[in-house]
């Protein structure tokens, strides 16, 4: 499947607590949780994303707490997927579980605010429509490829123990 | 072939006699853990997909631990979803304010983690267990969720890193110091996918409270699961509270390891890390003397037995200084009794400390002790991130439970043995 969007650089080791603060972790509910998305990195982030564009972190994307929160709010918010030269561990097991693509290359470091990306979220690759280049992200293992298959590991987990 | 504890620990939990980092497994857990912000989400999915029973009520624990007692409506709506769902599937060990506290305290207080276990905590200091010599880590609401319908998870094997302390603690050192003097080293995401083992005669002699604070931050340097092996130490805990059988594992000597840091703990003084990340560590003595607004003892990290009596050992007989304030909060309902019997109480409120029942509170910027724009804070928790504890501008420096309470009475980031009366 293909994705279009503008991408929104962030820098290192972008952490959950500026993803979402903890003062907004007494919802669940994904459209609150969606309003304050980045909130102390970039006020007016909400405000100006569109929905389907992506996030371009450096490294350590997603580092801090386990909250689930982080994922949601970012999906919420309307970003399609998330481009970072690396990911901490938690974060990239919610964004998984919870269908949110990840891609994961050094080539996080080329890409610029504002410019223009498409992106495949099987194949890992990247095109640059703003700067004509393309890269191509490590591949997500197989496991978690079936699990976004499925649309989610609940979904997963459900038809495998014959629930859903 | 050698394999690491971790390794075996694993290996164990899904059937195989050994399993290398990099494989993708499938394990049993022993125990599962939901708290008041990640359980309610995780409930919502296990009930959205049909779900009807939990594999095993004795193995899930909710723990009411991060708003309560109920700072406001939204909160304690977040904490009835959890309460009506432990009451509906019996779950054995359910815990409410005035009976818990900070789960990562609680659990191994409790007896509900034990060596040998894989604990899967819907939290990311889960990590803390690792203490006591089991596989801990943290994971998000809808791993949690999964895991209460199938008692099960995947992993991908980690590679470890050994850390490895010899020498002795100097004076008022303690596992606060090694852990943020090894965050400091590697970085924010110096462990990240990875193991972190903790080794030699100095962990050896830390007390099963100190292993549990040096697990607890491996989290803070990227890290799957903080490890300490167990021997007397960790049984003399565990035999008088464990609710289930334990099993020890050890690394083998020829184990192999992704990296070996070895560090003489006598040259690791007093350290801090500043503002805005914990990984910016700096020794004491380069801080000392900045103006603090609060000072906050308590959280997972940092809110034992040992950490109070240290803090009340420096504190006994003195005042907090003018214009500052010190919040302290028990880790646990049982610590704060076992302090209330022990006079530390009395002590903290005889210098004028503000005191609460156990929770999370201000370490995540929720309630009794939010910081304001530009305040600066000296707190013995984990993390210091922008808007950790409150407004993105306050700033946060990380230390140990004597170097908060020195502080406390000076109003500076101040040295224990300036302040201490008796000797450390
Ligand atoms: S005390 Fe702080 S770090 Fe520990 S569980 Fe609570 S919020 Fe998380």
């Amino acid at each position: 499947m293909n994705l279009y969007g503008k991408a929104w650089k962030f820098g290192d080791n972008v952490d959950t607590d500026q993803i979402i603060p903890a003062r907004y972790l007494v919802t669940s509910d994904p459209e609150e949780l969606g309003r304050h998305c980045l909130e102390d990195a970039d006020p007016e982030f909400v405000k100006k994303v569109r929905i389907g564009d992506v996030l371009v972190g450096l490294r350590n994307f997603g580092c801090g707490s386990s909250r689930e929160h982080a994922p949601i709010a970012i999906k919420a918010a309307g970003v399609s997927a998330v481009i970072a030269k690396s990911f901490a561990r938690i974060f990239y097991r919610n964004a998984i579980n919870l269908g949110l693509p990840l891609f994961e290359t050094d080539a996080a470091e080329r890409i610029n605010q504002g410019d223009d990306l498409e992106l495949n979220s099987a194949t890992g690759e990247i095109q640059n429509l703003t700067t004509g280049e393309s890269y191509r992200a490590h591949p997500l293992p197989v496991f978690a490829r079936e699990i976004m298959a499925a649309g989610g590991l609940m979904k997963y987990v459900a038809r495998k123990k014959g629930l859903a | 072939m050698p394999m690491t504890i971790t390794e075996k620990i694993l290996a164990a939990h899904a059937d195989k006699t050994e399993v290398r980092p990099g494989e993708l497994i499938t394990c049993r857990l022993d125990l599962l853990m939901g708290n008041d912000i990640t359980a309610p989400i995780a409930i919502k999915e296990f009930e959205k997909v049909g779900a009807t029973s939990v594999f095993d009520p004795d193995r899930l624990t909710i723990v009411l631990s991060h708003f309560v007692p109920a700072k406001d409506i939204k909160s304690a709506d977040q904490c009835r979803i959890a309460r009506e769902f432990a009451r509906k599937h019996r779950l054995k060990y359910f815990y409410d304010e005035g009976r818990g506290g900070i789960e990562h305290i609680l659990l191994p207080q409790e007896g509900l983690v034990v060596p040998g276990d894989i604990v899967l905590g819907a939290d990311s200091h889960s990590c803390t267990y690792g203490g006591l010599g089991c596989f801990g880590t943290g994971v998000g609401s809808t791993d949690l969720a999964a895991a209460m319908i199938t008692g099960e998870t995947w992993f991908k094997v980690p590679e470890s890193m050994k850390f490895h302390f010899y020498g002795r603690l100097g004076p008022w050192a303690s596992a606060k110091d090694l852990i943020l003097y090894t965050i400091g080293q590697i970085g924010l995401d110096g462990a990240t996918y990875r193991a972190m083992e903790f080794t030699g005669e100095v962990v050896e002699r830390l007390p099963v409270d100190q292993r549990l604070t040096l697990c607890n931050m491996a989290i803070e340097a990227g890290g799957k699961s903080g490890i300490v092996a167990p021997d007397e130490v960790t049984l003399e805990y565990v035999k008088p509270r464990a609710k289930r059988p334990w099993k020890l594992y050890r690394s083998d000597p020829d184990a192999a390891y992704h990296s070996v840091y070895e560090w003489d703990a006598g040259r690791i003084g007093l350290q801090v890390a500043c503002p805005y990340s914990p990984d910016n560590v700096k020794p004491l003595e380069e801080v000392a003397g900045v103006d603090v607004d609060q000072v906050f003892i308590g959280s997972c990290t940092n809110a034992r037995m040992e950490d109070l009596r240290i803090a009340a050992r420096i504190m006994r007989g003195k005042k907090v200084a003018p214009y500052v304030r010190c919040i302290v909060i028990p880790a646990t309902h049982q610590v704060f009794q076992e302090a209330l019997r022990e006079g530390l109480i009395e002590v903290f409120s005889e210098a004028g400390c503000a005191i609460s029942e156990a929770t999370c509170g201000p370490c995540l910027g929720g309630y009794n002790g939010v910081l304001g724009a530009e305040e600066v804070c000296l707190s013995t928790s984990n993390r210091n991130f922008p808007g950790r504890m409150g407004h993105p501008k306050a700033k946060v420096y990380l230390a140990s439970p004597a170097v908060a309470a020195a502080t406390a009475i000076t109003g500076k980031i101040t040295h224990p043995a300036e302040v201490a009366t008796g000797s450390a």
